[in-house]
């Protein structure tokens, strides 16, 4: 099994090898010193993307949503609105008089809403997934604190039951899935599709950039202390930080210098994070800790694209401001750790009107249905303390800002013309708890119709159980 | 608020009774009664001496009562919890701050939550601001079964929170069950039938009546006379027994079916092995706790005339307890006949009561799916106020804004089940409540986060 693992990879590593060696570090000038021999075996070139996805957008019909408010993702609005999906893409947005190609379906959305489909830059489905036992547990490689070598989505089943469910009740398109936080560099997140699919290959974001799992705070100083191991403090946790970021700008500097340098998959993932190849997603609850992880991260030349479970960025709106860190919050967890203790309910109206990237986050596969729910919630706790956000404004938290947060804005994350079409028709106002999808798009491809039992998907696993198929 | 707190300490033993003789009318409001009946426009709700007096269309206001004004907003009674953990923990993770369970404990059955009940405790103020006025409030198992007794208590912002101790025992059936039990479901059920056998089997000294008053000069003490006279010294027992005498002693007002038995079981088999119980022995007085799998069985739990207090929302296979998760099943169980409340089953139960109400607007929003079933908003609301109220026995007393109710009532800015709305005023047994809590406090100090000449720390309080 593992050789013949290693032969795809190598089969594969050639196609794409071919195509991406000018951005291979060093392999020209390397290759170009070595005496070349006509008959020798094509240098060994890793791939740039192994585990590629396999992704396909399912096939559509051209179809134009019309007569519905339309809230776009970047903060816009349209009453009475059209939005036309053709091939895959979103091809109009616009008033009643947008025009609607020949053939397409139309859909009547008076009195009900359109809107981006939700995203969630913070998930453990499949990871995490139903049902919870042990043998399904596989988040947390929590053997080292550092485990920047792992990646979740070699971990992601496909078949977990949740990913339906945030589909069909939450809108969820695109999602997430992180290591967990019982590591301070837990490993890469992976960016999902919301779709039905054997593989995990199947539903990978095609293009979309991994992450970097890292964790502040009381997860690894108590896993790690409890074993009598650094780091056992707050302080254990940024020593071992700094050590290996250190660690990787001395590989990558060795790298450059001597191609031949042997490969490090830890010090790898950290060399793309300082490349701003894949993007740092920091779990980090206190104000005081994402201050210091800002300067950590000046002082090592990367990049946080966002705190996750930011309990207390309403105490640091201008820090995360000036130096451009998203912050991704519930809208009211609290109190299960100390370092949840000091949440409020306005922490996102709060963080958003200091002008803070805010973010809408699950972390939980309950939670991840009602991402807009959440939203609602937040928006209503800030306006009555005197924050007033627009509901069109308000969905950027669930849309656009998340989207950027994953470097996947130019592909989805608002219903801009060319983008994909991930979309998700409301049957009513999204920020009423009386209102839930009642078609959902991705790609184009319409994925779930709460009329037709047919476009429910049921997961390998529920299959043959009580209530497979049921409603759920 | 803290003169308040001190002399409702003087007071201890009448703290369940309102402070003052205070008349209020609140007038002018869409008023919901909490039992299922339909909202009243512009009704009027009194509460004298901290209890409702009455509550409708044709109210009249009494001379010298204080008038709220109440036009455009929404009157009903106040949220109650029908399973939570709240005012056992501050912080779930600071242990020293939990006392939801005892794995070291030489007691179960015995364990009374009701003296660790913590009224300061963050969560009741921050639930109170959210409009929920009573819960119901349960032990976990530790090493056994039985996790203890439960109490009914009240958010009020005073030092007498109890509003009925020792309510209900609550016993693990499920796969939790089955690990306290050592291994298996079917050490579970023998170790429930044997703990039963020794409460019946328990003997009172000769010559002593239940109940009777305690004799001059001493004896036992007081409580256990009066509440539990098998608790006394010299009641009989055999030598081959596995529980204290504690636990069986407190396992006979559940043999008796003078308090409830509440049985966590969510698979649709174990919830009718729990029905079965009650051929073997008539008496109990069950309620299902969490039931996942209860529509499968839901004309089976209505036979049995059994209440039910289930999560709203759970649709997910998380256990193998649980793999017909729906959540259409509160809709189902009630279309069936069963009383149904909402609780919060193993889910941020110490902290997180305020999601009631949102979890009850979920059912109303899934009536209007096709193929689901939710519950019409009446039957919502009362699914967070009379109904567990009723199940636990108190639908007498809280849940609903019938006449001699407790005066819990709440004003909200509108629909209290939609995500917008929120609270603007709680009166608990007739009493006006301090809404503000260690959250509103940081929002009042971080609403502009940048620092005055001085740091926050120094902010006028």
């Amino acid at each position: 099994m593992k050789s013949r693992l290693i032969a795809a990879a190598a089969a594969a590593a050639l196609a794409v090898g071919c195509a991406g060696t000018g951005t291979g570090q060093g392999t020209e000038s390397a290759s170009a010193s070595q005496p070349k021999a006509s008959n020798a075996r094509p240098r060994y070139t890793p791939p740039e993307d192994p585990y590629p996805s396999t992704y396909r957008a399912y096939p559509g019909v051209p179809t134009a949503i019309v007569g519905a408010t339309v809230f776009d993702g970047e903060g816009g609005r349209i009453e009475n609105g059209t939005v036309v999906l053709l091939d895959g893409r979103v091809q109009a947005i616009g008033g009643p008089d947008t025009p609607i190609p020949d053939g397409a379906t139309r859909i009547d959305g008076a009195g009900r809403w359109v809107t981006p489909g939700v995203i969630d830059v913070h998930s453990h489905l499949g990871n995490y997934p139903s049902p919870g036992v042990d043998a399904h547990s596989d988040g947390n490689e929590a053997t080292n604190p550092v485990r920047p070598e792992v990646w979740a989505e070699h971990s992601v089943w496909p078949q977990d039951p949740g990913f339906s469910r945030a589909l069909a009740n939450g809108g969820v398109t695109t999602l997430q899935i992180l290591p967990g936080s019982a590591n301070l560099f837990g490993g890469r997140g992976v960016t999902l599709r919301n779709v039905p699919a054997r593989t995990m290959q199947g539903m990978r974001f095609p293009g979309a950039p991994r992450g970097l799992k890292i964790a502040c705070g009381e997860n690894p100083k108590r896993v790690y202390g409890n074993r009598n191991t650094m780091p056992a403090t707050r302080m254990g946790n940024i020593a071992v930080m700094r050590a290996t970021w250190q660690r990787a700008i001395e590989y990558r500097e060795r790298r450059a210098r001597d191609p031949n340098t042997p490969r490090d998959f830890q010090l790898e993932t950290l060399v793309g994070a300082l490349d701003g190849d894949i993007l740092v997603h920091n779990h980090c609850y206190r104000a005081d800790e994402m201050a210091i992880m800002l300067d950590m991260a000046e002082e090592f030349g990367f990049r946080i694209s966002t705190f996750h479970h930011a309990v207390e960025a309403y105490k640091i709106p201008d820090l995360l401001r000036a130096r451009g860190a998203c912050a991704a919050m519930w809208a009211d967890w609290w109190g299960f750790k100390m370092e949840s203790y000091d949440a409020i309910n306005e922490n996102i109206p709060f963080v958003h009107n200091a002008g803070a990237c805010a973010i809408m986050h699950s972390d939980d596969s309950n939670g991840i249905q009602r991402l807009n729910q959440e939203a609602a919630k937040a928006l209503a706790d800030g306006r009555r303390a005197g924050v007033e956000i627009a509901d069109e404004v308000a969905w950027r938290w669930l849309a656009i800002n998340p989207a950027t947060a994953l470097g996947i804005e130019e592909e989805t994350g608002s219903l801009r013309v060319g983008k994909r079409a991930d979309v998700v028709l409301w049957n009513g106002n999204p920020f009423s708890v009386y209102t839930r999808p009642q078609q959902v798009w991705i790609d184009g491809a319409l994925l779930y119709d709460m009329n037709n039992p047919r476009l429910r998907p049921v997961s390998d696993f529920e299959l043959g159980q009580p209530g497979e198929g049921d409603v759920k | 608020m803290r003169r308040l707190g001190i002399l409702l300490a003087g007071i201890a033993a009448l703290a369940s009774a309102p402070l003052l003789a205070q008349t209020i009318a609140i007038t002018g409001g869409r008023v919901v009664v909490g039992d299922g009946t339909p909202a009243i426009e512009g009704g009027t709700v009194v509460i004298r001496d901290g209890r409702v007096v009455a509550a409708g269309a044709n109210v009249a206001v009494p001379a010298g009562a204080q008038v709220v004004d109440a036009r455009g907003k929404w009157v009903t009674p106040g949220v109650v919890a029908g399973f939570s953990r709240i005012g056992l923990v501050e912080v779930d993770a600071v242990g020293e701050t939990n006392d939801i369970s005892a794995n070291g404990s030489p007691f179960s059955a015995a364990i009374d939550v009701a003296p660790a009940v913590n009224p300061q405790a963050s969560s009741i103020a921050v639930s109170r601001a959210a409009g929920v006025t009573r819960a119901v409030v349960s032990p976990g198992t530790g090493r056994s079964i039985f996790a203890g007794q439960g109490a009914v208590i009240d958010l009020a912002g005073d030092m007498e929170p109890i509003t009925r101790a020792r309510a209900f025992q609550f016993i693990e059936f499920g796969e939790a069950g089955s690990d306290d039990a050592g291994g298996s479901r079917a050490s579970a059920h023998v170790l429930l039938r044997n703990a039963l056998r020794e409460a019946r089997d328990l003997r009172l000294p000769v010559g002593s009546r239940p109940a009777s008053p305690a004799p001059a000069g001493g004896g036992a003490l007081p409580e256990d006379r009066a509440e539990n006279p098998y608790l006394m010294s010299g009641a009989q027992r055999s030598d081959d027994v596995l529980l204290t005498r504690f636990d069986a002693a407190a396992l006979v007002p559940v043999l008796q079916g003078r308090q409830l038995l509440l049985v966590h079981v969510e698979r649709a088999s174990d919830i009718l092995q729990t029905l079965a119980l009650k051929q073997e022995f008539p008496n109990l007085r069950l309620v299902l706790v969490g039931a996942t799998e209860g529509w499968r069985v839901a004309d089976r739990i209505a036979a049995a005339r059994v209440p039910v207090i289930a999560n709203a929302l759970v649709d997910l296979p998380a256990t193998f307890e649980q793999l017909a998760a729906t959540q259409s099943n509160v809709g189902r169980l009630h279309a069936a006949g069963v009383r149904v409340a909402i609780g919060m089953i193993n889910d941020d139960e110490a902290r997180q009561v305020r999601l009631s109400t949102q979890y009850a607007g979920n059912l109303v929003g899934i009536a209007r799916l096709p193929g689901h079933q939710g519950l019409s908003w009446d039957d919502a609301f009362a699914a967070i106020s009379s109904a567990p109220a009723e199940v636990l026995g108190l639908g007498n007393e809280i849940g609903s804004l019938r006449a001699g109710r407790r005066g819990d009532v709440v004003i909200w800015d509108g629909d209290p089940l939609e995500l917008s709305s929120g609270v603007e005023a709680v009166w608990i047994d007739g009493v006006r409540q301090d809404l503000t809590n260690r959250q509103t406090r940081l929002r009042d100090r971080y609403r502009d986060a940048q620092e005055g000449a001085l740091p926050n720390a120094y902010d006028p309080r």
